[in-house]
């Protein structure tokens, strides 16, 4: 039977069991538009802003094991998605974005709303796509979930013309999809392994150093596992938290620019790191030349060849699947827990730099937002899904929270993107809808998306924010005080709106909390009485809270400035 | 830093091409020249790319390379023996005693003369980049009207071939 474009669209998301898509429609979306009307299988979530339809894609993604998908318009759709592509891209999230473009005959001659979006959104996808006959479209939007699904995930652009649309054609969706050009590695290789295995068994001074790797393969489980047999310490990046227990006894905290001190020191004098599924980026390792001063061996996982020997050299690469590679390494890795006198003085020493305390923090009459953080790890039993946009509340809520599962921490790693909490949260709410979501933030970046609030009205998304409220772009301030003889250039937000009516105006509830003692009963009023309510909670909070430990940029790992320093 | 060239076997899509020059200038990585044209399979292009640079920024141009979704194939030539060639042509001034010399420069560098006119040649010469380098050199610079060239093309020696 023959059936339109825009159908063959909706039949194909259909195919590949997408049950949402998050998005705003628009003229060379329209034929689209119409045929999602038509069905309930595919159901529709209407943001307000196009850039929040990507992020919410993108967290349905990170929350769960499945694709995220947005639909927008041509023109200024596309461009208000690049923001959220670009940062699904830096964090290798699988994603298909869908957007219209101006009818095929017209491409090229600036016509209304055209832009290149296939040349806009090139350097910042995985892959992408303009249909150009209607006969391609259904295995094109296949090969985009395909390749955005396999490999080093990330996101893929299809860009779909609206006379394509609105063109007749026989549906056949392929079962499986061949392509000579793509094809990932992943079995990592025997050889290999067993080099690594040796390794490992020789170490004296191990860390494992895990980042998002383990979380989007699923390898949290392989790697508890491994870890527990060797008795090795573990650490996660930021991207990588939740991929090991954060309340097991092994795991020594976040490492790099806002890590524990014992993570970093650990780190740096580390004799085997055992790498999986991170990159040793800036943010990481510090000033990559104070890093190599120390000779140690590198043992590196990760599917994405490209990802090793970037940026440290690498001893011993294992390109592949991780949970595979994780599972072979177990397996062949006789012996096991590591008592050795060895690994025990290693202990000694990592236990000894734990003593520092490096997250401790002096309590003072204002709220302070590592407080907060704690009671709602408390509140929430450390089950909560938590979304976060981008600062100083940031590094808080991925220092107090352990996370001890995977998929549980939503945040921009790698962009930086401040805005992406609240769509964030919509997106987890529609992959996991019995969800109790957080989303921490500050009153600097709830305002770049605070128009989803009103997305969360209508789907009634009851996301808890946490708005670590000090007044200031608190992280740009940081850095102001630290480096910049506290000229504190622009760091200061005036005029902020007053969030609790701000809130009820979009018909949520709103709380001010400015005293200590009303952090808990305010949580537990949100997570209970308005379980099913947005709750805008505005914490005010010290103004001049600061994160510690921190490397500045350009200095070594080990090279940390401490709260007690100061 | 070291002259490598780099093949590349790519889908013959539109936009392949810039793929891969969005690779180059997004990464910082240096094309000294670049050609392509479709193989015997016209589905297939091939590239081939002269770039420079230390042997841990070619591992990444390689891989970087082999990432992006249209590329099938990726050799780094230099690696191994391999023959390499460039064309060049060149539109140079011919008159009074320099059409004789022109004449006599092409025949020493095996160049062809494919286009004449009463004050003008167009030289035609391939070979190894640094032979077109040194016609240029040898030449008087103000007889040269204009010159275009291919940008390298090479190929493997003997059993090593590129192909799918
Ligand atoms: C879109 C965007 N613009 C600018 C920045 C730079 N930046 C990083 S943190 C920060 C301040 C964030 O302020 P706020 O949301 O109030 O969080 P706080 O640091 O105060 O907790 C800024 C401006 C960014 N990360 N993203
Ligand atoms: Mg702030």
């Amino acid at each position: 039977m023959m059936i339109s474009g825009a159908e063959i669209v909706i039949r194909c998301l259909q195919e590949e069991k997408v049950d949402c898509v998050f998005g705003y429609p628009g003229g060379s979306v329209l034929h689209i538009y119409d045929a999602l009307f038509k069905q309930d299988q595919v159901k529709h979530i209407l943001v307000r802003h196009e850039q929040a339809a990507v992020h919410a894609a993108d967290a349905y993604s990170r929350s769960s094991q499945r694709v995220g998908v947005a639909l927008v318009t041509s023109g200024p759709g596309v461009t208000n998605t690049v923001t959220g592509i670009a940062t699904a891209y830096m964090d290798s999230i699988p994603m298909v974005v869908l957007t219209g473009q101006v009818p095929s005959f017209y491409i090229g001659q600036d016509a209304f709303q055209e832009c290149d979006t296939v040349g806009i959104t090139r350097p910042c996808v995985k892959h992408n796509f303009l249909v150009k006959d209607v006969k391609d479209l259904a295995v094109t939007i296949k090969k985009a979930f395909h390749i955005a699904s396999t490999g080093r995930p990330g996101p893929v652009v299809v860009d779909i013309p609206k006379d394509i649309t609105a063109q007749m054609c026989e549906f056949d969706y392929p079962k499986t999809i061949q392509m000579r050009s793509y094809n990932p590695v992943v079995k990592g290789h025997l050889g290999q392994i067993k080099k690594a295995v040796q390794i490992l068994q020789e170490a004296k001074r191990p860390i494992i150093y895990t980042g998002g790797g383990v979380i989007l393969s699923d390898a949290a489980e392989q790697l508890t596992k491994l870890a527990h047999k060797l008795n090795f310490p573990v650490t996660n990046t930021l991207m990588g938290l939740g991929g090991y227990p954060a309340t097991d006894k092994q795991f020594i905290g976040m490492l790099g620019m806002h890590g524990t001190f014992e993570a970093n020191n650990a780190m740096h004098y580390a004799d085997v790191i055992l790498a999986v599924g991170a990159r040793f980026d800036d943010r990481v390792i510090g000033n990559p030349e104070h890093f190599s001063e120390e000779k140690r061996r590198v043992i590196h996982i990760d599917i994405d060849p490209s990802s090793i020997s970037k940026r440290v050299k690498v001893d011993v690469p294992i390109v592949g699947n991780v949970p595979d590679v994780l599972e072979e390494l177990v397996k062949l890795m006789d012996g096991g827990f590591r008592t050795d006198p060895e690994v025990a003085n290693w202990w000694k020493q990592i236990d000894e730099w734990r003593g520092r305390d490096s997250l401790r923090y002096k309590q003072s009459e204002h709220i302070m937002p590592q407080f907060v953080m704690e009671k709602l790890y408390e509140v929430t039993g450390g089950n909560a899904f938590v979304t976060s946009d981008v600062g100083q509340h940031q590094m808080f809520a991925a220092q107090y929270y352990k996370f001890d599962k995977p998929r549980r921490w939503i945040n921009s790693g790698g962009l930086g993107t401040m805005g992406v909490g609240l769509p964030y949260g919509m997106g987890v709410l529609m992959a996991n809808p019995d969800a109790q979501v957080a989303c921490v933030t500050g009153e600097g970046s709830i305002q770049m998306c605070i128009q989803e609030l009103s997305t969360c009205k209508q789907y009634g998304f009851p996301i808890k924010i946490i708005n670590l409220n000090n007044g200031m772009l608190g992280m740009v301030r940081q850095w102001q005080e630290m480096f910049y003889s506290k000229r504190y250039s622009q760091s200061y937000v005036t005029s902020l709106p007053d969030f609790v009516k701000l809130a009820e105006a979009y018909g949520h509830v709103g709380m001010k909390i400015e005293k200590p003692e009303d952090v808990e009963p305010a949580l537990r009023k949100a997570f209970t009485e308005h379980k099913d309510d947005l709750v805008f909670m505005d914490f005010i909070i010290d103004p001049v809270a600061n994160v510690f430990p921190m490397v500045a940029a350009g200095k070594g790992l080990t090279e940390m400035i401490l709260a007690e320093d100061l | 830093m070291l002259r490598h060239i780099i093949s590349i076997l790519i889908e013959n899509e539109s936009g392949a091409l810039s793929r891969v020059a969005g690779l180059f200038s997004a990464r910082g990585y240096n094309i000294e020249s670049l050609t392509v044209a479709p193989t015997e399979d016209p589905s297939l292009s091939r590239m081939t790319i002269l770039t420079s640079g230390s042997d841990e920024v070619l591992e990444q141009i390689t891989k970087q390379l082999n990432k992006l979704v249209d590329v099938v194939k990726v050799v780094d030539l230099s690696e191994a023996a391999h023959v390499e060639r460039e064309l060049m042509l060149i539109k140079v001034r011919a008159t009074g005693k320099d059409r004789e010399e022109m004449k006599r420069m092409a025949d020493i560098f095996r160049g062809r003369i494919i286009d004449v006119t009463e004050s003008t040649y167009v030289i035609e010469l391939t070979g190894a980049s640094s032979k077109l380098d040194s016609f240029i050199a040898a030449l008087d610079a103000g007889l040269i009207l204009e010159t275009v060239r291919t940008g390298v093309c090479g190929i493997g020696r003997g059993d090593r071939i590129l192909k799918i």
